[in-house]
């Protein structure tokens, strides 16, 4: 007796839990691949997913078994050489040489890692939870495209709450025209008929013709009210069609400080900054360009390797940087068809007399015209002159300004916030060709 | 095309690769009757059509329809996943659960011939072996395994909500560690059913709390009394199944740490059975898929492209490499078992002298109730000691050495020549052994008087020695238990190794 079950339709994620359970017990690992993944990665190469590999000796299971040693005895398939009492070497480097039956074969060193990958959303999850992001931003952040719905016409198949009626009530009335047309045409004559013999006096003929007429003329009548109202075939339903939002282009300008102050660790952490808020026009914009600006004493515009990871040494002129920007903007990002975001990272260090000039050129030339300019400061240590330049930025342009200064990446959200918080209040500056 | 031939084509089931229900319906109402006529007693079937994601599910749940979370089988699954995304390995197409009914999977992508190869294999094979083996019939109870396992994933879901999902995973981690120490070897189970667990479970805590109360009598004795005790043992005798010993005497475990003990205990016990057959439950399905594909060939079922796709499965299934090849990997057990069997039935039909002088009860015999007496009654280590015969040793051109860890040469202590076969069968059948293969160690006292620490003891067989692992399964234990722990590791009545924990300090005790 045997029943055959179709299982085909039923969930296929059963080991969903398993699967996150296991992410849960590893996640130091996960994270720290993650981590070492986003350090390696460019900005704009968060859109995939990422293998994680575990070293073997931490996901391995003990349990007691027997290893090599004392006195075993082994039995193999496929002698091809040897004889009873014959004495064949060791293999160098170990007793057993590893070619024991299946109880020896789970106790390896532990050389080979347990990989597996994660997909992107997870790995945005990851990135966002070292950054400690409340949960509604991690979504805006990581959800797919937005799409609006809009109508294209009518079909006649759809939704009851799709369906149209007026459209549907006009074919319906087409319907029942087209389809009694003929008949009533019949009945009209058959009436006439009807009425000119009732109008003459009797006869015997004339009394049959007209039962004749009149069982005709019921017989339409019958069947004129047997055209239905309305039919399945005249309903229309409106149709809709899913179109992905468009949004306007955006760039992004990255600053960064590249003096021997900035350490390794300092540029990890801005990077971090600059992935956060790359996905975040991302998610609102079509097309978005970057521009790496570094500087030292003087800037220069650079590829995104060599934004991060070559160093440089002098001193600091930070306003070079933003000339620089202000320049590449006249030349290449018009504010009429460019969104402008920059993001500034440093470490403090400015050389005394430029910041006022910063603070300047920020005022007049590039803050009239950027969408956004977030400036991060990573230091531990007191603040200098460009911080103090800066705060009465932001008195001014309460809007387009956002500074703070960061220590651990945890401290990069409420910058981020701010600019949320901002974005939600007033909508009208994103997502909105300018 | 000839009458004759048109003839023979209606016969055929199908000629395709394409399936259908009515067409896997079809074959297995064939597969049935012809298993019938070689007497194959079966379970009702339950066969589940699924995707190959639901066959990775499947997978990673080690042969659990439904078991309960945890993430050493989220492990499983990710690494089944990825070898099979990689295509490194294609997915096992028999999985099959010994309950009543049997379920068996099917998986979609299959083709016809695959399909029938399954039924065969898991549905009249295993399913067989399932109802018919002694140790399964001993040991497991097929119509009740599926309520219980819904039960336990019940129990510890409650579990997680209350206590937490670390707190639950600690005591599962501890128990994995000590799973083979949790089965009863030589006493019967009771049989389990989900309904009476959870009506007595309740009652089991209270008087469990009551009983463990004995490792906490500090109330000073009178003298006399005192001497009594310390000559009193406990446990009375030495006890091999940790994991009862635990869930019934550990003084600190919470009534719910009890329960999952015993839940995973269960689970051993379940699958305790399945370890020691697995030569003789693949070699077993394997013939009868064998036998009952090509019976069907013979009546004209089935088309010459259908045997031709089921061969070549069934011929890699088969396979054994040789030792050197860099692909070997043990003895491979359906080449083993498969062929056993094969050669069982060779032996009743068509004996040779050689056959008659070492096999003079089967020699001859009628092969069908000679094959159903060897599934009944053995496991592998007694199957291979009986029933291996020197033909199959020369075939498989079996050789066994003896490494000895004092010697720098392995020595080749038996190959299939006439003085060899008989260690070599003792051999084979001895790496089949349980008792062999997995380390002898048993509670052996409890300081009841003292600082309540377990003493457990390892004899050492042939000297060999306990795996790395050892100190990390020990923290497992003295988890559970709460006290310290000693591991004393004897040889040949001699003591030459103590591990304790948490001191972790090993002592090795030299030879004198």
């Amino acid at each position: 007796m045997s029943y055959f079950i179709d299982r085909r339709l039923n969930g296929k994620n059963k080991s969903m839990v398993n699967r996150q359970r296991f992410m849960h017990r590893y996640k130091k690992h996960i994270k720290e691949a993650v981590s070492n993944a986003v350090n390696r990665r460019s900005i704009t190469d968060m859109e995939r997913g990422e293998n994680i590999s575990i070293p073997n000796r931490d996901t391995h299971e003990p349990v007691i078994s027997h290893t090599n040693g004392g006195k075993q005895h082994r039995v193999y398939p496929g002698n091809k050489e040897f004889s009873t009492g014959d004495e064949i070497a060791k293999p160098p480097g170990g007793s057993g040489g590893g070619s024991g039956k299946g109880d020896a074969s789970n106790q390896g060193e532990g050389e080979d890692d347990f990989s597996f990958y994660i997909t992107k959303d997870e790995f945005l999850n990851y990135i966002f939870e070292d950054l400690e992001l409340p949960n509604m931003v991690r979504k805006t952040l990581s959800d797919q495209d937005e799409f609006a719905t809009r109508h294209a016409g009518y079909v006649t198949e759809g939704t009851a709450n799709n369906l149209s009626i007026i459209r549907s009530m006009r074919n319906a009335h087409a319907r029942r025209i087209a389809m009694s047309a003929g008949k009533r045409k019949k009945l009209k004559e058959l009436k006439e008929e009807f009425q000119q013999l009732e109008q003459q006096p009797d006869g015997h003929q004339n009394q049959q013709r007209l039962a004749e007429l009149q069982s005709l003329i019921e017989d339409l009548q019958a069947r004129l009210k047997k055209v239905p109202f309305l039919d399945t075939l005249d309903l229309r339903y409106r149709n809709q069609v899913r179109y992905p939002v468009p949004s306007s282009k955006a760039v992004m300008f990255c600053l960064m400080d590249v003096s021997g102050s900035m350490t390794q660790d300092i540029k990890e952490i801005a990077k971090r900054f600059y992935i956060l808020l790359y996905l975040f026009l991302q998610k609102n914009y079509d097309k978005i360009e970057l521009v790496f600006i570094r500087h030292h004493t003087s800037a220069k515009e650079v590829t995104e390797d060599e934004f991060f990871y070559s160093r440089e040494t002098g001193g600091t002129i930070v306003s070079s940087a933003l000339k620089l920007m202000h320049e590449i903007m006249e030349d290449r990002y018009s504010p009429s068809e460019w969104n402008i975001y920059a993001a500034q990272a440093s470490d403090g260090d400015n050389w005394d007399d430029d910041s006022p000039q910063c603070a300047q050129l920020l005022t007049e030339k590039i803050l009239p015209q950027v969408q956004y300019f977030s400036y991060i400061e990573i230091t531990p240590h007191n603040h200098q002159a460009l911080w103090e330049a800066y705060t009465r930025i932001t008195e001014s342009y309460p809007r387009q300004f956002a500074m703070a200064q960061i220590r651990t990446p945890g401290d990069i959200y409420p910058v981020f916030r701010d600019l949320f918080a901002k974005e939600n209040a007033s909508s009208p500056t994103l997502g909105e060709a300018v | 095309m000839t009458t004759k031939q048109t003839q023979l084509e209606n016969n055929y089931i199908s000629t395709g690769s394409e399936w259908t229900f009515e067409l896997l319906e079809k074959y297995d109402k064939e597969i049935s009757r012809i298993a019938k006529g070689y007497r194959l007693d079966t379970y009702p079937n339950q066969i589940e059509v699924i995707t190959a994601e639901q066959m990775m599910d499947a997978y990673a749940s080690v042969g659990m329809p439904i078991g309960y979370h945890h993430w050493s089988y989220g492990k499983h699954f990710l690494s089944t996943q990825k070898n099979y995304q990689r295509g490194a390995m294609g997915l096992a197409y028999e999985i099959v659960i010994n309950s009543n009914p049997c379920i068996a999977y099917l998986m979609e992508e299959n083709t016809m011939p695959m399909q029938a190869l399954v039924i065969a294999h898991a549905c009249y094979g295993h399913n067989s072996f399932f109802k018919g083996n002694y140790l399964f019939k001993t040991w497991t109870d097929a119509s009740a395994i599926i309520d219980y396992l819904v039960f336990a994933r019940q129990y510890i879901k409650k579990c997680e909500e209350r206590h937490g999902v670390d707190e639950v995973e600690k005591v599962l981690d501890a128990c994995h560690a000590l799973m083979n120490f949790g089965v009863d070897r030589y006493k019967r189970p009771k049989p389990i059913s989900a309904e009476e667990e959870a009506q007595r479970q309740k009652e089991r805590e209270d008087i469990l709390q009551q009983q463990v109360n004995d490792l906490w009598r500090t109330i000073p004795k009178g003298h006399e009394e005192e001497a009594l005790k310390e000559k009193r043992r406990f446990p009375d005798e030495p006890q091999e199944n940790i994991l009862y010993f635990l869930e019934k005497n550990a003084p600190l475990l919470k009534p719910w740490q009890r329960e999952v003990i015993r839940i995973v205990r269960k689970m051993a016990q379940y699958f305790y059975p399945q370890r020691q057959t697995q030569v003789m439950n693949e070699g077993w399905a394997t013939f009868w898929h064998y036998t009952l594909l090509n019976t069907m060939y013979d009546e004209g079922l089935v088309n010459e492209g259908f045997i031709m796709e089921f061969l070549s499965s069934h011929t890699n299934v088969v396979f054994q490499p040789p030792f050197d090849a860099s692909y070997y990997n043990g003895i491979n057990p359906y080449a083993l078992g498969f062929n056993m069997f094969q050669d069982i039935r060779r032996i009743c039909e068509n004996p040779t002298d050689e056959d008659r002088e070492w096999f003079p009860d089967i020699a001859g015999r009628d092969w069908l109730d000679t094959l159903h007496f060897a599934m009944q009654n053995f496991k592998d280590e007694s199957f291979i000691l009986q029933y291996l015969s020197p033909k199959l040793m020369r075939d498989f051109h079996l050789f066994s050495i003896f490494d000895d860890e004092n010697k720098s040469k392995y020595l080749v202590e038996a190959i299939h020549d006439e003085k060899g076969y008989r260690t070599l069968r003792k051999m084979l059948s001895r790496q089949y052994d349980l008792s062999v293969r997995e380390p002898n160690i048993q509670i052996w006292s409890v300081d009841l008087t003292g600082d309540r620490s377990m003493t457990l003891r390892h004899s050492m067989q042939d000297g060999i020695p306990l795996s790395k692992d050892t100190p990390e399964v020990m923290k497992h234990l003295h988890y559970l238990w709460g006290f310290d722990i000693h591991l004393e590791t004897y040889n040949q009545d001699r003591k030459v190794k103590c591990l304790s924990c948490p001191a972790m300090s090993t002592e090795e005790i030299e030879a004198d």
